[in-house]
């Protein structure tokens, strides 16, 4: 297509000419049509039920240390990208006889073993368990009996078979 | 085109830094700061950096961004159901802070305008070469890191290390 840029900028260029143009089609679109909101159009859609409390609420404070250690890894993973595309090179390896092959998979093995160790530990010490919910025992005391549950269950069962 | 390109994405990038100055819903300024992210990891893209445009994308627009969202939606208290418009502190020091921003861009512009691009020693050698563009720079990249900057590159899992604890810990600790 066009010498001044090599064929990858030209295929990243494209993702993100695609991401920014749906941003696009967006904003026009804001700018033509018609602006008529009332409380019913407002209201957040959930699957037809009637929406409880405010779509703005505040989030839990484990999805920030999930993120967290999301973003340490995606830092790896930028490191480990270029590695990626010389470690399996044949002419490298062919000149040192294998060697470079194994040596760039051991240390980058040794790379990852590092982080994987952060990651046990944290899994260790309980930092990437979730806060359940406890499910709390009501006083309620239903006046059906269990029995009847049972004679329903049975008289089914005989009908099916 | 590629000059089209160029400034359309310069073009992006200045409306969508404006917007984000002058909005005052702070999770839109969040949204807008992902197309300035976008803009500059394509001009990235657009000067041959090809490695610096996938990192840009990839911790800017995809970790980082994301950690600013998760900042905002943690912390950020919704007044009355609705998102508070209003920011809840004066805003200070404006004329100092204009007088910083307008001094530091002088400087900048200054500096950018000083410097001789075309004839620093590197540029020359390399667009003699003809090494500059057509070329992707990340399996060049690769073969030095596995071999001149080896221990810089396991020094970096070490300190990946530290931060993933170390962060971990500060921010999982109980009040």
């Amino acid at each position: 297509m066009n010498p001044q840029i090599s064929a990858f900028g030209m295929a990243f260029l494209f993702i993100l000419g695609g991401i920014v143009l749906v941003l696009l089609g967006l904003a026009v679109a804001s700018l033509l049509r018609p602006h008529r909101p009332n409380v019913e159009k407002l209201a957040a859609y959930e699957c037809g039920e009637e929406a409880l409390g405010s779509v703005w609420g505040q989030f839990n404070g484990r999805y920030y240390v999930i993120a967290l250690i999301f973003v340490l890894f995606e830092v790896e993973l930028v490191f480990l990208f270029p590695w990626a595309t010389v470690f399996g090179q044949k002419e490298l390896i062919e000149i040192t006889e294998g060697r470079w092959g194994w040596f760039s998979l051991v240390e980058v093995w040794l790379f990852i073993g590092i982080l994987v160790l952060g990651l046990a530990y944290i899994w260790a010490k309980g930092h990437l368990e979730w806060l359940k919910p406890q499910p709390q025992d009501t006083d309620y005391q239903s006046k059906i009996p269990a029995k009847a549950y049972e004679r329903i269950n049975r008289t089914y069962q005989k009908n099916k078979t | 085109m590629v000059l089209l390109l160029f400034y359309f994405f310069c073009f992006l990038i200045v409306v969508s830094a404006f917007l984000m100055l002058l909005t005052r819903h702070i999770l839109y300024a969040a949204f807008l700061l992902l197309l300035t992210f976008l803009g500059i990891a394509a001009l990235y893209a657009l000067v041959g950096a090809d490695f610096l445009a996938v990192s840009q994308v990839v911790i800017y627009v995809g970790g980082v961004l994301v950690l600013l969202l998760f900042g905002i939606m943690l912390t950020h208290q919704p007044v009355g159901g609705q998102p508070s418009a209003a920011p809840q502190t004066e805003s200070r020091n404006l004329w100092w802070g204009a007088l910083t921003g307008i001094g530091f861009f002088a400087l900048l512009a200054q500096v950018i305008y000083k410097a001789d691009f075309t004839s620093k020693a590197w540029i020359v050698s390399a667009e003699s070469q003809k090494r500059l563009l057509n070329n992707s720079s990340i399996p060049h990249l690769g073969a030095n890191l596995m071999t001149h900057y080896l221990l810089p590159f396991e020094i970096i899992a070490i300190l990946l290390l530290v931060a993933l604890v170390g962060a971990t810990l500060l921010a999982s600790r109980k009040s």
